[in-house]
């Protein structure tokens, strides 16, 4: 028995257990973000387009989760009007990833009308998560007359 | 495109072995663990866990619901060999300590795989490219 090892072991064990929990219960739960019009240019150039609430989706080739986010937000533009889904090879924009402080893939950025970013998260979102997150960001539905 | 349960029984065996290069300080099984980390990433068919989760479990178990890339599994395995390969240095060229440490964060990242099919590559790739990328402006612009 190497006690060394043993104590390793031990360590690794219980930080990888701690870090699990915590990744599990933040997978997907969508932070506020105070308003910052600084970003508009380069989330235009990333495909974001005024008028329409926007989920900007960073995504890499080395990314399990990144499929299964696409098709929940893809899901949820088709069936939301006002709503548009927009993918990004995080890898080929790293000057984006940096501008924008993305670390890990699949981020989601929630982009309102206006162009700003009004919500991030980490992980695979489920589809209430994102619908809770985009229904205060579209204009309130109109009584019919 | 893989079932996904046969890269988490994979890393359910590798968590297991792992634990016993830890427990018995053998640079030995760190080298066996490194062989399989390298044939798993190089050619994923070929991986010895895979091959007994296919021949042996899959068979036995329903068709998976989704399956998933296969790019994600080969970026974890050679994290894994990376990690596999210090460890065995460490342990035969007799500092063990090295080793044990090596060990340890190839344990952590198989056990974060096994329990909670934490994705390796959507961890670290990205925080990766961000240090030792160049800032370039797009090679590719963005779609």
């Amino acid at each position: 028995m190497d006690l060394t090892g043993l104590a390793v072991g031990g360590v690794a064990l219980l930080a990888a257990t701690a870090y699990g929990l915590v990744h599990r219960r933040r997978a997907g739960t969508v932070r506020a973000v105070p308003a910052d019009d600084s970003t508009a240019p380069l989330l235009a150039e990333l495909g974001v387009r005024p008028g329409a609430v926007t989920l900007l989706q960073f995504s890499s080739a080395f990314c399990a989760p990144c499929r299964a986010t696409r098709v929940i937000l893809a899901d949820v533009a088709r069936a939301t009007p006002g709503v548009a889904h927009v993918e990004v090879d995080a890898e080929s924009r790293l000057d984006a990833v940096r501008a924008l402080d993305i670390w890990k893939t699949p981020t989601v950025l929630i982009v309102d009308a206006a162009g700003r970013i009004a919500g991030r998260a980490q992980g695979t979102p489920t589809r209430a998560q994102v619908l809770a997150a985009v229904d205060p960001l579209l204009p309130s539905e109109r009584t019919p007359a | 495109m893989i079932d996904p349960r046969g890269p988490r029984f994979a890393a359910a065996v590798t968590t297991v072995v792992l634990t016993a290069v830890l427990l018995t300080g053998s640079g030995w099984l760190a080298l066996a663990q490194a062989a399989v980390f390298a044939l798993t990433a190089a050619r994923p068919r070929l991986g010895p866990y895979g091959l007994v989760y296919r021949t042996l479990l899959a068979p036995r178990l329903a068709p998976p619901a989704e399956l998933e890339p296969l790019a994600p599994f080969r970026f974890a395995q050679t994290v894994g060999f990376v990690f596999a390969a210090v460890a065995t240095l460490g342990y035969l060229l007799g500092s063990p300590v090295t080793g044990a440490v090596a060990a340890g964060f190839a344990l952590a990242a198989a056990f974060l795989n096994a329990a909670f099919g934490l994705c390796l590559g959507c961890e670290l790739f990205l925080a990766y490219r961000r240090l030792t990328g160049r800032p370039l402006p797009a090679r590719v612009p963005a779609s």
